[in-house]
C-alpha cells in the first residue's frame, strides 16, 4: 500500500488527510493520479492541477514511486 | 534559519539574527494580511503547511539564492493557523555586503517562496464564506 497525504482543498475534498492506495513499486505519478481519482471521485475536477510530491520534492507524471516513499497530493501552493 | 510557527512573528528578533559586521545591508520583507482583494473584503486568513517538505524547499531556496548573491545570513519564518487583518504571515530577513544584493536576494526569496514552498491560504470572506486560494 502507498500512504498518501493530502493538504488544503485536496484534503477537504477527500475528507481525510491520508489515504491508502494499493501499489506496486515502480508505478508512476500519473498512475497514482488515476488511482486517486478512482478512489476519491471528488478529486476528478481538480486532478489536472493537483501536484504530487515524492520524498519532499515535486514529481513529474513519469516519475516512479516506491512503497515507503513519502507521498503527498495538493493543489498549487499559495503561501506568503 | 527557517521556521513555521503558530504564534506571532518576532520580526525584530528575526532581523537581529541576520545582522553582522560582514554585512553593510539588511533587508526585511513582511507579508501581512490585506483586507481588500479585487473588491472583496477579507476578515481573516487560515494558513496550512506541509512542514517537512516546506523545510526542504526553504533550504533549497536558500542555496539557490546563495549561488546568485553573496548572502551573509538569511532567516525566514512563515506563520500557520488563523491570522487576523494586518497580522504578519511571513518574514524574510537577508544580509549582504551591499544593498543592491540584499534587495535582489530578498525579492527572489519571497517570489520563489510563493511558488515553491508547500503552504496554502484559505480566505475567510466578510459574507461568511471560505475559499482556498489556488493560483492558476
Amino acid at each position: 500500500m502507498l500512504h498518501v497525504k493530502f493538504f488544503a482543498k485536496a484534503r477537504d475534498v477527500v475528507g481525510s488527510s491520508v489515504s491508502e492506495i494499493p501499489w506496486s513499486d515502480g508505478q508512476s505519478v500519473l498512475q497514482l493520479k488515476q488511482a486517486l481519482t478512482e478512489k476519491h471521485p471528488g478529486l476528478q475536477p481538480m486532478i489536472s492541477r493537483l501536484l504530487i510530491a515524492v520524498n519532499n520534492d515535486y514529481a513529474a507524471d513519469d516519475a516512479a514511486i516506491r512503497t515507503g516513499d513519502e507521498v503527498a497530493c495538493f493543489p498549487p501552493v499559495s503561501g506568503g | 534559519m527557517f521556521a513555521l510557527t503558530q504564534t506571532p512573528i518576532d520580526y525584530h528578533a528575526l532581523t537581529e539574527s541576520v545582522r553582522s559586521s560582514k554585512s553593510g545591508a539588511v533587508v526585511l520583507f513582511l507579508g501581512t494580511v490585506r483586507e481588500m482583494t479585487e473588491g472583496r473584503r477579507t476578515v481573516a486568513l487560515e494558513y496550512e503547511g506541509y512542514p517537512q517538505m516546506a523545510e526542504a524547499k526553504l533550504a533549497e531556496l536558500e542555496s539557490r539564492a546563495r549561488s546568485r548573491w553573496p548572502i551573509d545570513q538569511v532567516a525566514i519564518i512563515h506563520r500557520l493557523g488563523h491570522l487576523e487583518l494586518g497580522e504578519i504571515s511571513v518574514a524574510i530577513a537577508v544580509s549582504c555586503p551591499h544593498r543592491k544584493q540584499a534587495f535582489e536576494a530578498g525579492q527572489f526569496l519571497i517570489d520563489e517562496l510563493k511558488v515553491s514552498v508547500p503552504i496554502w491560504k484559505k480566505e475567510n470572506w466578510d459574507d461568511g464564506t471560505t475559499e482556498w486560494v489556488h493560483p492558476s
